[in-house]
C-alpha cells in the first residue's frame, strides 16, 4: 500500500435504531485519499453527511466504523495538526480579532513569548487584510471580516491539514469572491493540505485540485472523484474561459441534479472497498 | 437614551417627588391649636391625641444630622447610621463571598457533568425554597454565635441563585466554542478558564446580582432577630423607641445601600458582557 498523506478507509456513520427500527446509516463505505498539499472539495446534497465526515476528520465526532489515518497515525481525537474553519466562524466573542488568533497561536506554541505570539498573529491578520481591525470584537466586524479572522486563526497555527466546513456559506456573493481569492493566495504560499465542504459548484472548481462527489443519504457514498484540470494560478474571472471549465461544471451539476439520487437505489451490490470513480477531463 | 427624553423623564421624576413629598408633608401636619393648651395637653405635647407619621421635613432634618456624623459610637444603643449599615454590609459581603466561593465551583461541576447535576438536583430543589430565616434556630444552636449565625443565614440564601445560574451558564456554553477549545487541544482546566468561564460569566454575574439582592433583603430580618448591631436591629430598636422619623430614615438608607450594591454588580456585569 502506498502511503498517502490522508487515508480514509471504510468510514461509516450510523445512529442506532429505536426498537424495531433499523439503524439509520448516514453514509458508509467512504474510502478516499488526500495527498500532501492537495486542495480537495466535497460536494453533495444536505444530509449526506459531509459535515459529519469533516467532524470525524477533525476528531470532534466518532465514526461508527472505519479508520482515518493521517501521516501514518490514526486520527483519534482533536489535534492542532488539523485546523478547523467552521461555517459560523466560531470566534470567541469576548476576545478581539487579534486575541482570537493569539489564543490559537499560544495553544500551538506554549513556549513562545508574548511578543512572539502577537507578532506571529499580526502577520496572519495582515495576510487576510485585517490590519487596523485587530482590536475590534467579532460583534463589531462584518460577516466577511469574521470569516477572515477565522481563516487567519486556522492558518496561523500552521496545521498539517486544514478542514473547512462551508466557510463561505453565510456570505454574500461579492464578499465570497474576494475571500476566495484571498484563500487561494494564502494557500498557494503555505501549500497546506485542505479538505473543504461547499455547496457551490463554481467555488469548488475555482479552489480545488479534486472534487469528491457524495450521493444522497441515507446510506450516502463517496461516488466520484473529479479532477480539476485547470492550471493554477487561477482567477475568478479567468477560469470560466478555460475549455474544461464547463465540461467539469456540467458534470458536477448533472451529478447533483440527476445521478446523486440513483446511487441510493442499488445499494446491495456496493463493494465495501470501492474507491470513488476517478473522472478526468484533461487531454 | 436621547437628551430630550432624559430631560423629560427627569422632569417627571422631580414632579412626582414634589407631589408625593408635598402630599405627605401636608397630610401629616400637627393641627394648630385654636385655644390655649390645658396643663394635660401641654404634658402630652399638643391638643391632638392622634399619632402621626412624621412629615418629610422632619426626616430630612434627621437625615442631615445622622449623615453629618454617621460613625459616632455612644454605647450599644446609640451608634451612628454609618456604623449600623457597616455591620450589615460586612455580614452581607461575608455571607455572599462565602456562598460565591462554594456556589461557583459547584455550579461549574454540575453544569459540566450531567451525573453530578442529576445527583445534586433533588437536594437543591428541597433546600432552595426554605426561607433563610427558618435556618436561624438551627444555626444558633450549632454555631453558638449570633454574629456568625447571621452570616450563615446570608450564606444559605445567596448560594442558590449563584449555584443555579452558574450551572445553567456553564451547561449552555455554545458547542462551537467548546469545539474551538478541543481543536486547539486545550486541557479541561484551560478550557474551563479560557472558554467556559468567560462564556458563562454574564449568566454567573446575573446570579450574583440576584443573590446580593436577596441577601440584602434577608439581612434586615436576620438582624431584627439576632439583635445587637446592624441596620435591621437599628430599625427595630428605633421602633421600640417610638422614633418613627428614625425608622423611616433607616428604611430609606436600606433602599439606597441596596441600590448601590446592585449598581456595583451591574457595573461588573457590563464590564464582562459580550455581544455575539
Amino acid at each position: 500500500m502506498t502511503a498517502h498523506f490522508l487515508e480514509v478507509q471504510g468510514l461509516k456513520k450510523s445512529y442506532p435504531g429505536k426498537g424495531k427500527h433499523p439503524e439509520a446509516v448516514i453514509f458508509e463505505h467512504a474510502n478516499f485519499q488526500i495527498e500532501k498539499g492537495e486542495f480537495v472539495c466535497v460536494i453533495g446534497h444536505s444530509g449526506c453527511g459531509k459535515s459529519t465526515i469533516l467532524n470525524i476528520l477533525a476528531g470532534l465526532d466518532e465514526a461508527s466504523d472505519g479508520v482515518v489515518i493521517m501521516d501514518g497515525k490514526e486520527v483519534s481525537g482533536p489535534s492542532l495538526e488539523r485546523g478547523v474553519v467552521f461555517q459560523n466562524y466560531s470566534l470567541l466573542p469576548w476576545r478581539t480579532a487579534l486575541q482570537n488568533i493569539t489564543f490559537a497561536v499560544q495553544a500551538r506554541w506554549p513556549q513562545w513569548s508574548k511578543d512572539q505570539v502577537v507578532e506571529h498573529s499580526m502577520k496572519y491578520l495582515d495576510l487576510v487584510g485585517l490590519k487596523g481591525a485587530e482590536h475590534r470584537k467579532p460583534s463589531e466586524l462584518s460577516g466577511g471580516m469574521r470569516q477572515r479572522v477565522s481563516i487567519a486563526r486556522a492558518f496561523a497555527t500552521q496545521p498539517q491539514m486544514l478542514l473547512m466546513d462551508e466557510p463561505f456559506g453565510a456570505l454574500d456573493a461579492l464578499t465570497r469572491g474576494v475571500i476566495q481569492e484571498e484563500l487561494i493566495k494564502i494557500w498557494s504560499e503555505s501549500k497546506q493540505t485542505v479538505f473543504m465542504i461547499t455547496h457551490d459548484v463554481d467555488e469548488a472548481i475555482l479552489l480545488s485540485d479534486r472534487i469528491l462527489l457524495m450521493s444522497n443519504g441515507p446510506k450516502a457514498q463517496i461516488a466520484e472523484s473529479v479532477e480539476v484540470s485547470i492550471p493554477r494560478p487561477r482567477k475568478r474571472t479567468e477560469v470560466i474561459h478555460h475549455d474544461d471549465y464547463y465540461k467539469i461544471r456540467n458534470h458536477l451539476v448533472d451529478f447533483l441534479v440527476n445521478r446523486s439520487k440513483e446511487y441510493a437505489r442499488d445499494q446491495e451490490e456496493i463493494d465495501p472497498n470501492r474507491q470513488p470513480t476517478t473522472v478526468s477531463f484533461a487531454r | 437614551m436621547s437628551k430630550a427624553l432624559r430631560l423629560k423623564s427627569t422632569l417627571v421624576s422631580l414632579v412626582l417627588l414634589v407631589i408625593l413629598l408635598g402630599g405627605w408633608e401636608w397630610m401629616n401636619q400637627i393641627p394648630a391649636d385654636t385655644k390655649p393648651l390645658t396643663e394635660y395637653e401641654m404634658l402630652m405635647g399638643g391638643a391632638s391625641q392622634e399619632a402621626r407619621v412624621p412629615p418629610p421635613s422632619e426626616i430630612i432634618k434627621l437625615g442631615y444630622e445622622e449623615l453629618s456624623d454617621p460613625f459616632y459610637d455612644a454605647g450599644p444603643n446609640d451608634k451612628g447610621i454609618g456604623i449600623q449599615l457597616g455591620y450589615s454590609i460586612y455580614r452581607v459581603l461575608m455571607g455572599f463571598l462565602l456562598a460565591a466561593l462554594i456556589a461557583i465551583p459547584v455550579g461549574f461541576l454540575i453544569g459540566m457533568s450531567p451525573v453530578m447535576y442529576n445527583a445534586l438536583n433533588p437536594y437543591i430543589q428541597v433546600l432552595r425554597p426554605i426561607s433563610p430565616l427558618a435556618w436561624m434556630p438551627l444555626a444558633l444552636f450549632v454555631i453558638k454565635d449570633s454574629e456568625l449565625s447571621a452570616i450563615f443565614v446570608i450564606f444559605i440564601c445567596s448560594i442558590w441563585p449563584m449555584l443555579l445560574n452558574t450551572a445553567f451558564g456553564v451547561a449552555n456554553v455554545r458547542k462551537d466554542w467548546i469545539n474551538v477549545a478541543k481543536t486547539h487541544e486545550l486541557s479541561a482546566l484551560k478550557t474551563a478558564w479560557y472558554v467556559v468561564l468567560p462564556a458563562a460569566a454574564p449568566t454567573i454575574l446575573t446570579g450574583m446580582r440576584i443573590s446580593i439582592g436577596i441577601a440584602w433583603l434577608v439581612i434586615v430580618a436576620a438582624e431584627m432577630l439576632v439583635g445587637g448591631t446592624g441596620i435591621g436591629y437599628y430599625v427595630w430598636n428605633e421602633w421600640n423607641n417610638l422614633n418613627l422619623a428614625s425608622v423611616i430614615f433607616s428604611i430609606l438608607m436600606i433602599g439606597v445601600v441596596g441600590m448601590l450594591l446592585d449598581l456595583i454588580l451591574g457595573g461588573a456585569a457590563r464590564w464582562i458582557e459580550y455581544r455575539e
